[in-house]
């Protein structure tokens, strides 16, 4: 069949790149427009997306918007609680996701036998990750919140978050864990380790910029929800920061701030002050992100 | 690398001669350590027990509310949640929430499936390696913009652009189609970006045994790479399903808060409450707890979270089913 | 073997940290912050610089039609006093009742309307005392397109066919003297104290229990306002405050209760004439206001209250209705010691 190569429409000579796309059939043609175009939509949405809010916003970014709290007037409106709270859930989040993240990874990849019960705990966590956030903020409002007593607090949202985030963590982990070349655990057995002593002291070291890597990511998929916290409790409004070390007060977090932005009668508020408010959330996600990228390329050579 | 044969006498870490690889002495510690370890990996199973635990009992309460019925919640074509239940024109169906849900979510899947799939099918058979490197990181971008932005994006971009197009009269300002589109785009990374990996993923022989055979590269790309990741790719489109159905910000500031009244709608240009943009309205207004609007947002939470669960139990099924495939 | 570690741990760890610490530096000056912040204000009249003695947090929750005033004037009061932390939450008018009353983690209840005989007697049951302080008025206003000028004024009857169970569809239904067009309504969701008062006032005391069911609802009065701009033959509602932002793109209708129409304005809604006036309160824990900084607060509240509310878009109470709230209030806070 393929022994009569239509002459126009093969890239039949060895030497050629098989990769060069010198497609001369129209179809070719067509179809590589169709992929290139959908592939550029998503890339536009996002341009215009930067550009719309980059216009609307950035006349309003000064060192007051980023030092003071919320005012009625559009110009003297800052977003200091929210900064303070966003980052004090995020420290939160962190503290609390880090080590039950990386125990459960450590567990399922390292020391759980591959029977029935590990399966189910996998599949378990494979589809709490693609629950609902909202349905988080629920459980935390209903737990957090209301049975143990937290009240409307940071640290209901905090653990809100973790649990949120968690999954996403473990999969990660596992994922930096599996990296790991056998060698490495072959070897500290080899010499007498115990599984456990070769898991915490060549292993996990091994994969830590890899769990890194996943627990940024994670924290930052956590920094932009607002499902969450605004049915667990957060509030609009405060004029206080909050801090990592004071758990038990309400807070505010930026999203919320630029959904209560939204909401306002003022145009100033639900234009320039939401855009100036998501550009300083996004630069946060931006750093986040490039943090992880930087972790991640500038260690994994050194396995 | 060779295994060697351990010499006798060689002293471990712990620094007892002779110990063998496993230690026959027991170890309390490290039973302590892999119990922790255990504990971590239970948190999860925790998590979901409470989640169900959670939902099913508050939803259960709303049913022991005298005039709500539970046949009525699944049946019941109107959805008026505000209203005294003793009072005759107390309607507590889901089906109107549930329709507007479906209704998005095939919007969004209609804009990302397409999109989703043409980007993964450019990136993993056309793309050269550095447009891969640059296209992939700004595609991960795009998921992570926070929702509450892209709620404003479908609000102050999308819907007026809609409006102008097609008409004032024929696009009112709460409308399904905005936030469809947007929460497709949305889910445009996770569908591409799965896919892409699962198309990665196919071994490079099958490719080059189509160029050999004289394919062109839309050959090879639609008819066998495409066909050999589709267990893959139908795992990205279920789990951007999920997503679709779970999205809250986004619906609740572009789609509106009525959810329709005649049903089925399938009118895209109106106004529609999904089951997520409800609890987000009846969490923050005036409900005490006890109230149907209270114990409501437990029992949607319940449907949501059993149309997610099950989606997400087919998604692994698929895959793994089809991954043995080759 | 335990140094490489800390070399790799260390990198990415200090990343976590540096973000802690930018919270963590956050937070100290706050009494510095607040002074110029509250200086800028034009309506403030304190040129203290911010530092106080009262030190505490106070819990407020309830109406989001109050929110932004209480919201003002705790912003004012930062000016003031930066030692104490106010937390505002807005989960409505029942909601909050429902902590002041049930849980009692709130000490001040901001409520759209009088407290209910089912809420006091939870209050009574949890040995809930409070003070009930009149603080403004809001006048609903209803709107609709610039275009639409046939209409300036609405009747109650007129009224009951545009939002009752069997609303109508075109203008010529609700007054035969009006042009046959389209009529499209726009209001906040039924979940919503506004739209509980409208009906209340409009349908209730004519026996009807619900209004219509299709509608443009929105939890956003910002998105109704925009639908009525955008939609000629429009008919909206909501609170003075987005009447008051988007004046010079819709037009306000007046309402005659059966003496005559009247529009929403300032002196319409103090002296009563203008009926579709909703009055705004504080409910102050007796049990709270023996705390100095609870007590500083509320005072501060009654007597700024008149500078700002106007800045929010709300209308002032009486002088009158001020100042015997403020003797109240004194009464309670001598009482509470």
């Amino acid at each position: 069949m393929a022994a009569a190569s239509t002459p126009t429409s093969s890239p039949s000579r060895r030497g050629d790149d098989l990769r060069s796309s010198r497609g001369r059939n129209a179809k070719d043609r067509a179809v590589l427009t169709l992929l290139l175009l959908a592939t550029a939509v998503s890339l536009i949405v996002l341009s215009v997306l930067a550009f719309d809010i980059l216009g609307d916003g950035v006349g309003r970014l000064n060192i007051d918007f980023l030092t003071q709290y919320t005012s009625r007037f559009p110009d003297e409106t800052g977003i200091r609680a929210g900064i303070t709270g966003t980052l004090s859930l995020m420290v939160l989040t962190a503290l609390m996701t880090f080590p039950i993240g990386v125990g459960a990874a450590l567990y399922l990849e390292e020391f759980a036998a591959r029977n029935r019960m590990t399966r189910l705990l996998e599949t378990n966590i494979n589809n709490l990750a693609g629950v609902p956030s909202v349905i988080y903020g629920l459980l935390g409002l209903s737990v957090f919140v209301y049975v143990l007593g937290f009240g409307r607090a940071l640290i209901a949202g905090a653990l809100t978050l973790t649990l949120l985030v968690m999954p996403v963590v473990i999969v990660a982990a596992r994922e930096a864990l599996r990296a790991v070349p056998q060698e490495i655990r072959s070897a500290g057995l080899a010499l007498g380790a115990t599984p456990l002593q070769v898991a915490t002291r060549q292993t996990f070291p091994a994969a830590v910029p890899g769990i890194m890597t996943g627990l940024i990511l994670s924290l930052s998929r956590a920094v932009g929800e607002t499902a969450p916290i605004l049915v667990a409790g957060a509030i609009f409004s405060r004029r206080a920061d909050n801090e990592p070390w004071h758990p038990f007060e309400a807070y505010t977090a930026i999203p919320i701030q630029i959904y209560d932005f939204v909401k306002r009668p003022q145009s100033e508020f639900q234009i320039e002050v939401a855009s100036a408010a998501i550009i300083v959330l996004m630069a946060i996600l931006l750093l986040m992100n490039s943090a992880a990228i930087i972790i991640r390329n500038r260690y994994s050579r050194n396995i | 690398m060779s295994s060697t044969t351990r010499p006798e006498k060689l002293s471990t870490p712990s620094g007892q001669p002779g110990s063998p690889l496993i230690s026959s002495r027991p170890r309390y510690g490290e039973k302590v350590a892999l119990a922790l370890l255990w504990l971590c990996a239970a948190v999860s199973v925790v998590t979901t027990v409470g989640i169900i635990v959670v939902l099913f009992t508050e939803a259960i309460a709303l049913f022991n509310i005298p005039g709500v019925s539970v046949v009525e919640f699944f049946t019941d074509t109107q959805w008026r949640p505000f209203t005294d239940p003793e009072s005759d024109l107390f309607r507590l169906g889901v089906l109107p929430l549930l329709n507007s849900t479906m209704m998005i979510t095939a919007l969004a899947l209609a804009v990302a499936v397409p999109l989703g799939l043409g980007t993964a099918i450019y990136l993993s058979e056309y793309a050269r390696p550095r447009a891969r490197k640059t296209i992939k990181p700004i595609l991960e971008l795009l998921a992570g913009v926070p929702t509450v932005v892209l709620g404003y994006f479908a609000l102050t971009f999308m819907t007026p652009l809609l409006r102008r197009f097609l008409g004032d009269e024929f696009v009112p300002i709460f409308n399904a189609t905005s936030a469809g589109i947007v929460v497709g785009i949305l889910i445009v990374p996770t569908i591409a970006s799965i896919s892409e990996d699962a198309m990665s993923a196919v071994p490079r022989t099958l490719r080059d045994g189509g160029y050999g055979l004289g394919a062109t590269r839309r050959h090879v790309a639609l008819k066998i790479v495409f066909p050999a990741a589709l267990s893959g790719i139908t795992a990205a489109i279920i789990l951007g399903f999920g997503r679709a159905v779970g999205e809250t910000l986004i619906v609740t500031l572009a789609a509106g808060n009525l959810p329709p009244s005649d049903l089925p709608a399938v009118n895209p240009f109106q106004q529609v409450q999904t089951m997520t943009a409800y609890i987000t309205q009846a969490v923050g207004g005036e409900s005490p707890r006890g109230s149907v609007t209270f114990q409501s947002i437990f029992a949607i939470g319940a449907l949501l979270f059993v149309i997610t669960f099950a989606m997400n139990l087919v998604a692994s099924r698929i895959v793994r089913r089809f991954r043995e495939e080759y | 073997m335990k140094r490489s570690i800390l070399r790799r741990t260390a990198l990415p760890a200090a990343l976590v940290l540096s973000l802690a610490l930018t919270a963590c530096g956050g937070g100290e000056p706050s009494a510095n912050e607040e002074a110029p912040a509250a200086g800028e204000t034009a309506e403030s009249d304190d040129d203290s610089e911010g530092g106080g003695e009262m030190s505490g947090s106070i819990e407020i929750d309830g109406s989001s039609t109050v929110g932004p005033l209480t919201d003002a004037i705790s912003e004012e009061y930062a000016g003031v006093e930066s030692g104490v932390t106010v937390n505002l939450g807005i989960s409505g008018t029942g909601g909050g009742f429902e902590r002041f009353c049930g849980t009692g983690d709130t000490q001040i209840s901001n409520a759209s309307r009088p407290i209910e005989d089912e809420e006091a007697a939870i209050c009574e049951e949890n040995g809930v005392e409070y003070t009930e302080i009149r603080i403004g008025t809001d006048a609903l206003t209803m709107v609709t397109n610039p275009s639409t000028d046939y209409v300036t004024c609405l009747t109650t009857d007129e009224l009951i066919s545009i939002w009752g169970p069997d609303g109508v569809d075109s203008w010529d239904q609700v007054n035969p003297e009006f042009p046959e067009e389209p009529l499209e309504v726009f209001a906040p969701g039924t979940d919503s104290g506004t739209y509980d008062f409208f009906n209340e006032t409009i349908l209730e005391p004519n026996e009807i229990e619900a209004p219509r069911q299709d509608f443009n609802a929105s939890e956003d009065d910002n998105v109704i306002a925009q639908g009525v701009i955008g939609t000629p033959g429009s008919w909206g509602y909501f609170g003075f405050a987005y009447f008051q932002e988007t004046q010079d793109q819709l037009k306000a209708i007046e309402y005659d209760a059966g003496d005559g129409c009247v529009a929403p304005s300032v002196e319409a809604a103090q002296d009563d004439s203008y009926k579709l006036s909703r009055p705004l309160f504080i409910y102050v824990s007796n049990e709270a206001l023996a705390e100095p900084h609870v007590a500083d607060y509320a005072t501060y509240y009654i007597e700024t209250v008149n500078e700002v509310i106007e800045s929010v878009g709300y209308i002032p109470a009486t002088d009158e209705t001020i100042s015997s709230s403020a003797e109240d209030l004194e009464a309670a806070i001598k009482a509470a010691g």
